[in-house]
Order: C-alpha cells, then sequence, then structure tokens
C-alpha cells in the first residue's frame, strides 16, 4: 500500500468549489439554527469568487446543499436572467455540475436576493435568501454585544420604538423591506430585504428557508410549518404593500407585487416582479401550456 | 353629636427602601464602604457629599445597575421579595422597568438622543410589554405634560432641546409607569439657576401630587435643602452623618458636615 493509493487523484477544487470542512461546518450550523428558529448563528465564512455583499453568503449555503441531481433556481428582485442571478447560477452549475432552472415548481433549491417566488413552495424545496443586515436590533441598538444579550432576553420592546417613531412621523409604518418578524413567538429575525408583500409567506410554509449573510457571518433559519410574525401594534393592523389592484402591462394580470416602471410623461406602468410567474402567465395567456403553480396570493389577497 | 376615635395604636411603617451594609470597590478604590440606608414611603432622602464620596456608586445599586460586592438591598413593594441584588439579569431588568425611575446627570445617559421625545417616554411602556399605539401614545403625553413639558415639541428629539428641557423628558419618562421609587443623580447640575429652580419645582409639585419615594443626589446643598427630607452625608465612601434636613442644617455635628453647610452659607 502506497501514498498514492491512500490519497485522493489531484483536483483543481473540491466538489462544489467549498472544501469539506468549510461545507460540513456549514451543515452542522445549519442544523443548529434549524433546532433554534430565527436565531443567528455564527459560521466562518469562506472566500467566494465574489464581492462579500453580493449573495456570498446564500452561495455558501447553495454549495454545501447541492448535489448531480439538484436543480437550481436563482433569482435577483424577482428576476431570473438579471446579471446577478446568472452569473450565480451559471457559477454554481459549473462547480457543481447541477442542472438549473427558472421555474419555481422544478427546483429543488432557490437561491434568492429580495423576493419569495408568487407560487407556493413545497415541502421537498428549499429556498436560502441572501441577507445583507443580519440584525433587527442595530437600528435601535448599534452595540451587538448588548444587541446578543437582548435576543438572549427576548427583550424586544425598542423594536417597536422604531414602528412608534415611523408612526408619529409619517402617519403609518413606512419599514418597507426587512419587516422585524418573530420567528416561533421567541426571536426576532430580519427576513432579508423582501417586501412587506412576501413576510407573510414565511408564516407556516411547508418549505424549509435559510436565511444566510456572508459579510457577517450568521446563519438563521425559518424551519417548516413555523410562525413566522410580523411585529405589530395591537391597534395597527399589519399592511402588505398596495400592489393587489394594479394590472401587469405585459401579461394583464392583476393581484400580485408590481416592479414600477416609469413612463416619460411622469405615470408609471407595471409589471409582474416575479419575472418567471410573468413569463408563465404571458405563455398560459397565449395558450402555451398551462404549467402554473397555485400562488400564495389569490386576487391580491392572501388568504388567513 | 358624638365623635368616635379610634384606639391608640402604634404605627408601623417600614421603609420602602432599606440598603444594608452595601460595599463596592474598583480595583484599588473603594467607592463605597458598608454603607446602609432606608427610605420611608413618600419620604425623600437627600444625599450630599464632595466628588468621589461614592453618592453616585450609591445611587446606581439602588437602580439595580451597580452589583455591590457585599450588602443586601429590599424594596418593600407587594410583589417583589427578597435581596434584589441577587436576582438575575431577566428579572432585574423587569423590576428597574417597572418600579425604579432614574433621571442622570447626564441626560445622554437616560435618553435615546435621535428618537422623539414621546418615543423615549413610550419605551418604558414597551419595555413593560405595552403594545397598542394610542396607550403608548397618550401614556407619553400624560407623563410628558405631568413633567410641565411642552406639548408643542412632543415629538422633538432631545438633541434639538435645550437642558432643561432633555432633564423634563428623563423626568417623564423616569414616572410613566409610576414607579414606587424614583431616584435623581445631580438632576439640576448643569443648568443653569432659572432653569433649575424650574426643575426643582417641577419636582416639588411630583412628590407632592404622587407621594413617590425619592432618594435624591448632589453636591448642591441648596438642591437637597428644597427637597429632601431627611439627608445623609457621605465622604469617602462612609456615611459621616444623617438626620432630618432640618437637623443637619441647622445643627450640623459632624466636623465635615459643619464645614460643608459652613461653605454654603
Amino acid at each position: 500500500m502506497s501514498l498514492s493509493t491512500l490519497t485522493k487523484p489531484w483536483e483543481a477544487m473540491s466538489y462544489g468549489f467549498l472544501d469539506g470542512s468549510a461545507k460540513r461546518e456549514l451543515r452542522r450550523k445549519m442544523l443548529k439554527s434549524v433546532a433554534v428558529p430565527g436565531c443567528q448563528m455564527p459560521y466562518a465564512s469562506r472566500e467566494v469568487p465574489m464581492a462579500r455583499g453580493w449573495g456570498t453568503g446564500g452561495l455558501q449555503v447553495s454549495l454545501t446543499l447541492v448535489n448531480l441531481q439538484t436543480r437550481v433556481k436563482v433569482i435577483d428582485q424577482g428576476a431570473d436572467d438579471s446579471v446577478n442571478a446568472a452569473s450565480i447560477r451559471r457559477f454554481i452549475a459549473r462547480v457543481a455540475g447541477t442542472p438549473t432552472t427558472m421555474d419555481t415548481l422544478e427546483a429543488d433549491l432557490i437561491q434568492s436576493r429580495h423576493r419569495i417566488p408568487e407560487e407556493i413552495l413545497r415541502e421537498d424545496q428549499v429556498l436560502v435568501l441572501q441577507v445583507p443586515n443580519p440584525e433587527p436590533l442595530r437600528s435601535v441598538q448599534p452595540n451587538m454585544s448588548i444587541a446578543r444579550q437582548m435576543h438572549a432576553d427576548a427583550d424586544y420592546g425598542r423594536m417597536w420604538l422604531q414602528l412608534y417613531e415611523q408612526i408619529v412621523r409619517s402617519g403609518r409604518v413606512m419599514q418597507g423591506a426587512s419587516y422585524p418578524s418573530l420567528v416561533h413567538g421567541r426571536h426576532v429575525m430580519t427576513p432579508s430585504p423582501i417586501p412587506r408583500w412576501d413576510v407573510p409567506k414565511l408564516h407556516m410554509a411547508k418549505h424549509l428557508t435559510i436565511l444566510s449573510a456572508g459579510r457577517e457571518k450568521r446563519i438563521f433559519v425559518v424551519p417548516p410549518f413555523t410562525r413566522v410574525e410580523p411585529l405589530v401594534f395591537s391597534d395597527v393592523p399589519y399592511k402588505v404593500e398596495e400592489h393587489g389592484a394594479l394590472t401587469c402591462t405585459r401579461s394583464g394580470t392583476t393581484g400580485f407585487f408590481m416592479n414600477e416602471i416609469p413612463q416619460d410623461d411622469g405615470t408609471s406602468s407595471f409589471e409582474i416582479s416575479d419575472s418567471e410567474w410573468g413569463v408563465k402567465t404571458i405563455r398560459a395567456r397565449d395558450g402555451e401550456g398551462e404549467n402554473r403553480g397555485e400562488t400564495w396570493y389569490k386576487d391580491g389577497e392572501m388568504p388567513q | 353629636m358624638t365623635l368616635t376615635l379610634d384606639a391608640p395604636r402604634i404605627v408601623e411603617t417600614r421603609p420602602l427602601l432599606e440598603v444594608h451594609g452595601v460595599s463596592k470597590s474598583y480595583g484599588p478604590v473603594q467607592a463605597v464602604r458598608n454603607v446602609s440606608a432606608h427610605a420611608y414611603p413618600g419620604e425623600v432622602l437627600g444625599i450630599v457629599g464632595e466628588s468621589g464620596s461614592g453618592k453616585s456608586t450609591l445611587l446606581r445599586m439602588m437602580n439595580l445597575e451597580e452589583i455591590p460586592e457585599a450588602g443586601s438591598y429590599t424594596l418593600d413593594l407587594p410583589d417583589v421579595s427578597g435581596n434584589l441584588l441577587e436576582l438575575d439579569r431577566f428579572a432585574r431588568r423587569m423590576l428597574c422597568a417597572t418600579k425604579i425611575g432614574i433621571v442622570y446627570q447626564n441626560p445622554h445617559l437616560g435618553l435615546l438622543m435621535k428618537h422623539s421625545s414621546s418615543g423615549n417616554v413610550a419605551e418604558r411602556l414597551l419595555v413593560a410589554g405595552e403594545r397598542s399605539f394610542a396607550t403608548l401614545r397618550a401614556a407619553a403625553t400624560e407623563a410628558l405634560d405631568a413633567s410641565e413639558f411642552p406639548l408643542d415639541r412632543l415629538d422633538a428629539p432631545p438633541i434639538e432641546l435645550s437642558g432643561g428641557m432633555q432633564q423634563r423628558v428623563q423626568l417623564a419618562k423616569a414616572i410613566a409607569l409610576e414607579p414606587a421609587l424614583l431616584l435623581l443623580d445631580e438632576p439640576t447640575t448643569g443648568l443653569d439657576v432659572s432653569v433649575q429652580a424650574l426643575v426643582l419645582d417641577t419636582l416639588k409639585r411630583l412628590q407632592q401630587d404622587r407621594q413617590i419615594t425619592m432618594v435624591i443626589v448632589s453636591h448642591d446643598l441648596g438642591v437637597i435643602r428644597t427637597l429632601a427630607d431627611r439627608v445623609m452625608v457621605m465622604r469617602r465612601g462612609e456615611v459621616v452623618e444623617t438626620g432630618l434636613a432640618d437637623q443637619i442644617f441647622q445643627d450640623p455635628q459632624h466636623p465635615y458636615t459643619q464645614q460643608l453647610v459652613h461653605a454654603k452659607l
């Protein structure tokens, strides 16, 4: 028996780019965060060939979870075809040899920035969200050591102070994205910069959601069938964006989250933010096959 | 008409606040050495002493910010029992939020400078678990009104306010939950004399209206004389003399107190 038979043949890099120990650590941290829903777990964020702040956290989780059969979908602000989404998707496919898809129903793993797809995700799907700032208490407590103590004590009174200030100043809650939410009645998390529209999709969802911040080196999880409740005053109800009545100029449908496109004459037109859902509705309208899944929102309303 | 009188009985009022034999040192410096103090319900206890005499440390201990090395601290309140120094961090925080109010000399310690004044007061209620916007708003307005804060500046952040106004916001925050104990750490130091008089006026009126037990720390004998019923004189971490306010000011016994009173007059 010689050394050459015991060692693996030389490779330019490990499968899925990250080395074995990095993946093992990430898996352990993911399991830990599944056990304590919404609690931020620190992890050793590795270098990936992408700048910090561009989705390195989400990418590391995706690279750890994929195998040769995993169908990967990557979304950036709802779009599958934006530069960032396309680059990440191509990178995962190149280093892990995974098939890729744009169809939400076909995907096994969905890495996303800023949006959750409009079609309901299933038990067998995993959603990975890229998080720029994982600490919901940062705006009310700049000292991170004290913030961690506040998490330990479930001392979240000051989060409402932020909402109070917004109502006093503007007459309504102005928090547009990253709306702080209580997970499983214990930890307050920032659900990454998804719009208010998407937060109710996390509540008692069937799929697993993993939120990872590469620059801040924190990972937290919303396990399937877990309560996610946006923080509200008892007399000021939670409101999603008023997109329910807007009509998409390309597909003609209403009742979904829209991107606003400013026009030359000062008005705005709207198109469906989830690009793949938009493509599917256009195909269905033109009679090119019907493969639309069930959506979270029906007629612009989230059923309770 | 006959007047019926109750049979004579012994009045048994127990002190609301009792600190017994507390000590605290910072490295080689013994800040407080074996100090005991008590305050009866509705009473104002004044603590005087020069800088570094340990009076502020003692006050911070009463606010459970600082944990002494030895001694005990009890509050005689319906749902509070035992030595408060043995509470864990969580219980301590809840107790401080609901039962004790504090006004610091430096408003930066007690206030969130960039949040609105009413928000600063509301924070106190939020920590205690209030979650209704209307209630918070009403309670904040009421507390600020009680501390004679001009209500048209309700939502101005403290950083834009004058020193006297900032102290009023602190005071409103301290009394928002109607605490049993109000701690004042040099509340008027750094304010000019006329504003000082106004703030003292407010404090005196609050004390009369609500019968809150107060502990006031100051190096200014004038402030102590205006407010306190009973005075404790501290020097180098120890209590050198205690007595009724008049007693201390008219007939000081300890040479240091004599010097202090003399210097003032």
